[in-house]
């Protein structure tokens, strides 16, 4: 395990809720840490197990989904096909030797800022604590402008 | 080909720079590839900040545009705007939330510079593969449903119905008028409830641009902004309106009286057929087949046979509508919170504890007691104890502050003085009486003579310590001003309950497609910039469906609610994002799988062809059939596999604390 770790956490955020929580966790100044960052999809039930997939293998050590709760669903109650999906993935992320708590799927109303913030603070930790990931990037991941990237260096 | 991008780092005054270096982000993001032009400016949606875009885009060809600012849900509109303006396709632009998603949420700078990179770098990898779109035009029916028939939907139904437009106004009891009418006088002018609210609920049942439907509620809602369908169940009141003419010489006729625990609070008695008030809209009765002695035990019909007109139907049905509106706004109240939760304050076991509601009808000349303050034996009270805040202001209960019951406790402690002389105890944490002319009323409260002790009620009791007590309730208090344990001895308590979301908010919230939060209000698009739009476009929100609000903040929320649905009906038609799934057929394989992931039934199967298609207009764009189709085959506009995962490369491009991840 490397010293000073600082896990590379992706956020899958649903227009709806979650995304609206993380503006109203903005807007409160609540503070969490800054590695996460955070992809919007219209629902969580466009999170194509695949985009967990290459998140991993693209140097992600965590994943959190995040959606409505369950019932409050903006489309109804696609979030429950997410959560089909989630365990499923959990299992062939052991399968594939990637520790199933890497991925995580939550709940947050667009009033649960403070909800948000502690499962980003929580989750943070948890990957910390399981270390790197430590897969291959993946060849077929072109950074460009890598170069320019490295020169940044703080 | 390859892109011209222009990025826009926002500061946000000092909202983003404060925290972002935002020039280094700029200086930064014009090496990135693709990218011909990086700026930063202090307020990117000012106009002149919107100019600098427009410009760019004329003079340096820009093909794309990212801003890095707020949130998108703020100002996203804003700046697609600026594209088109400038003559680019306003779906050629990203956005990136280094506002709500870094600045505001990190404090360490150089973390935050670095975030920032990362959301910029995303951003502009993935707008290079974004599509010009069209939006999608919808046609607005005019007709609306309001959803609830207290004063603010009264107010809705009214406002929209003068401008001209026909409104279904669905109540589900038998009369309109909601809480208001149930309450004697109003704050702070005194006004008395009825006097004010009868006329409008008469405008409501005359008017011709409004069918009033009571006693019926809506069962399902299908359809979108514009164009929705919905089914409204109106109950068998085993009446024919057609014939009634509201004479209520069945109610006068009927022999079986039952305890009214709706509009008399359980305080007084309604018959087995009934209008709940005197005033009701409409003003045909209903049967209350639970009670009536003819549907429980097979004879009796005494209201068929004084009937002049023979408008009473025991065969009468439910009747289902079908109607097509354009816009439907909620305002379906609240209920009011049961005190027996609190069982130290005793309501339900001491007979002379009354909740707010109750002592509203006490109050009212046409309730129980004909307006007289009485205790359950005929008593009147010599001292009166008023609590406020029960189940308000309490983490056990509600965390949230009712905002009606300081000013209905102050107006109930004026009327106790007036009508009874008793000395009146006011139990409060903090008096709220923030509008206009209420502190006044609160002066000329404290001016009455009316005791006010600082300090949450810790208990009532009937158990007596000392002669004095006995034969009493006894409140028990910690006065936070005195610094002493007070018991006072009254004669009759009133419980200001708080008002909470009703039972089945969570319900209705869903048939129409909208949240509650997590108080379980209904959810407005923005708590302060859109009180009363939803996320669901088309439906909008009035009243304390929304939250806790007295009665003038309540029709202001239904005008406004009205006003939003007649701009709409005004502009006709709407432009929606064009966010949809399409299939492409070449690589359908006719699995199915996605045929049964559509809550909105979008996607059907083409026999014949052996392949599925989506219906666009019901299509609501969520993605979860793209993400679904084992070929591949469905592409999600706007949030392309392709797009998403070049966005995810480029936030993954760059570590947490500025180096790089190698390639």
């Amino acid at each position: 395990m490397t010293e000073n770790f600082e896990p590379m956490v992706v956020g899958f955020v649903c227009n709806w809720c979650s995304f609206r929580a993380a503006d109203m966790a903005g807007t409160a100044r609540m503070k969490y840490p800054a590695n996460i960052r955070l992809i919007r999809t219209m629902c969580s039930g466009r999170v194509d197990p695949t985009f967990i997939l290459k998140a991993f293998a693209s140097g992600a050590d965590g994943v959190i989904v995040m959606g409505c709760h369950l019932g409050d669903c903006h489309y109804v109650e696609q979030n429950y096909k997410t959560m089909r999906r989630i365990n499923l993935l959990r299992r062939t992320l052991a399968q594939l030797g990637i520790e199933p708590e890497r991925l995580k799927l939550v709940w947050a109303s667009a009033a649960e800022g403070g909800l948000l913030v502690e499962h980003f603070t929580k989750f943070v930790e948890e990957v910390r604590a399981l270390g790197p990931l430590g897969l291959p990037v993946w060849a077929g991941s072109e950074v460009p402008a890598t170069g320019e990237l490295k020169e940044e260096t703080a | 080909m390859s892109e011209r991008i222009g990025v826009y780092v926002c500061h946000c005054g000092s909202n983003i720079a404060g925290i972002v270096d935002v020039q280094q982000l700029a200086e930064w993001a014009e090496r990135l590839p693709n990218v011909v032009v990086s700026r930063d400016y202090k307020f990117m949606c000012s106009g002149p900040g919107q100019t600098l875009i427009e410009e760019d885009i004329k003079e340096l060809g820009l093909t794309r545009v990212v801003v890095a600012a707020c949130s998108p849900h703020l100002h996203e509109a804003t700046f697609r705007g600026a594209c088109q303006r400038a003559g680019l396709n306003p779906y050629l632009f990203e956005m990136a939330s280094i506002r709500e998603q870094v600045s505001w949420v990190t404090t360490d700078k150089a973390l935050a510079t670095q975030k920032a990179k990362a959301l910029v770098n995303a951003a502009v990898r993935r707008v290079v593969l974004h599509q010009p779109l069209e939006p999608i035009i919808v046609e607005i029916n005019p007709n609306t449903l309001v959803v609830g028939g207290g004063v603010a939907g009264i107010q809705a139904a009214l406002e929209i119905a003068d401008s001209g437009s026909h409104v279904y106004l669905v109540e589900r009891e038998p009369s309109i008028g909601g809480h208001m009418a149930q309450f004697d006088k109003t704050f702070p002018t005194l006004d008395c409830a009825a006097c004010i609210l009868t006329p409008k609920m008469t405008a409501v049942s005359q008017h011709p641009n409004i069918t009033l439907l009571t006693w019926s509620e809506v069962e399902n809602v299908s359809g979108y902004v514009g164009d929705f369908n919905v089914t409204i169940r109106k109950k068998a009141r085993k009446v024919n309106e057609e014939l009634c003419t509201g004479c209520l010489i069945c109610q006068e006729k009927c022999p079986k009286k039952v305890v009214d625990t709706v509009f008399e609070a359980g305080l007084g008695t309604r018959k087995a057929i009934y209008v709940p008030f005197p005033q009701a809209e409409p003003k045909f009765p209903v049967m209350d087949i639970e009670n009536c002695i003819y549907f429980q035990k097979g004879t009796c019909r005494a209201c068929e046979k004084f009937c002049p007109t023979h408008a009473i139907d025991f065969e009468q049905q439910d009747t289902i509508l079908e109607v097509k509106v354009g816009n439907i706004v909620l305002a379906t109240g609240y209920e009011l919170f049961d005190p027996r939760r609190i069982p130290e304050y005793g309501y339900g076991r001491l007979k002379d504890v009354y909740t707010s509601l109750e002592f509203e009808r006490m109050n009212s000349s046409s309730g129980p007691t004909e307006g007289r303050i009485v205790c359950r034996d005929g008593r009147t009270p010599q001292s009166v104890a008023i609590v406020h805040c029960v189940g308000s202001r309490d983490q056990n209960y509600n965390p949230y502050c009712s905002s009606i019951c300081c000013m209905q406790s102050l107006k109930f402690a004026h009327l106790v003085k007036e009508r009874t002389n008793a000395e009146v105890y006011n139990f409060y944490i903090d008096i709220r009486t923030a509008a206009k002319t209420y502190e006044e009323f609160y002066n000329r409260v404290l001016e009455e003579g009316v005791y006010f002790v600082r300090g949450k009620v810790g208990e009532i009791t009937d158990v007596a310590r000392t002669p004095e007590e006995e034969g009493k309730l006894i409140v028990q208090v910690y006065d936070t001003l005195a610094g002493v344990q007070r018991r006072i001895p009254v004669d009759m308590v009133v419980l200001a309950a708080a008002i909470e979301p009703r039972r089945d908010a969570k319900s209705v919230g869903q048939l129409f497609g909208i949240a509650c939060g997590a108080d379980g209000w209904l959810v407005e698009r923005h708590p302060k910039i859109d009180p009363v739009a939803t996320m669901t476009e088309g439906i909008f929100i009035a009243g304390c469906a929304q939250g806790p609000k007295d009665i003038p903040t309540a029709i202001n929320h239904g005008a406004s609610a009205a006003a939003r649905v007649i701009s709409r009906i005004q502009q006709k038609q709407l432009a929606l994002e064009p966010i949809r799934a399409t299939i492409n057929e070449e690589k359908c394989s006719g699995c199915r799988i996605c045929n049964d992931l559509c809550p909105f039934n979008a996607i059907s199967f083409i026999e014949e062809r052996g392949i599925s298609t989506i219906n666009k207009a019901l299509c609501q764009g969520c993605g979860t059939c793209v993400a679904a189709c084992p070929a591949g085959a469905i592409s999600g506009t706007g949030f392309s596999d392709e797009q998403i995962l070049a966005q995810l490369e480029g936030l993954l491009a760059l570590e947490i604390r500025g180096t790089a991840v190698e390639a």
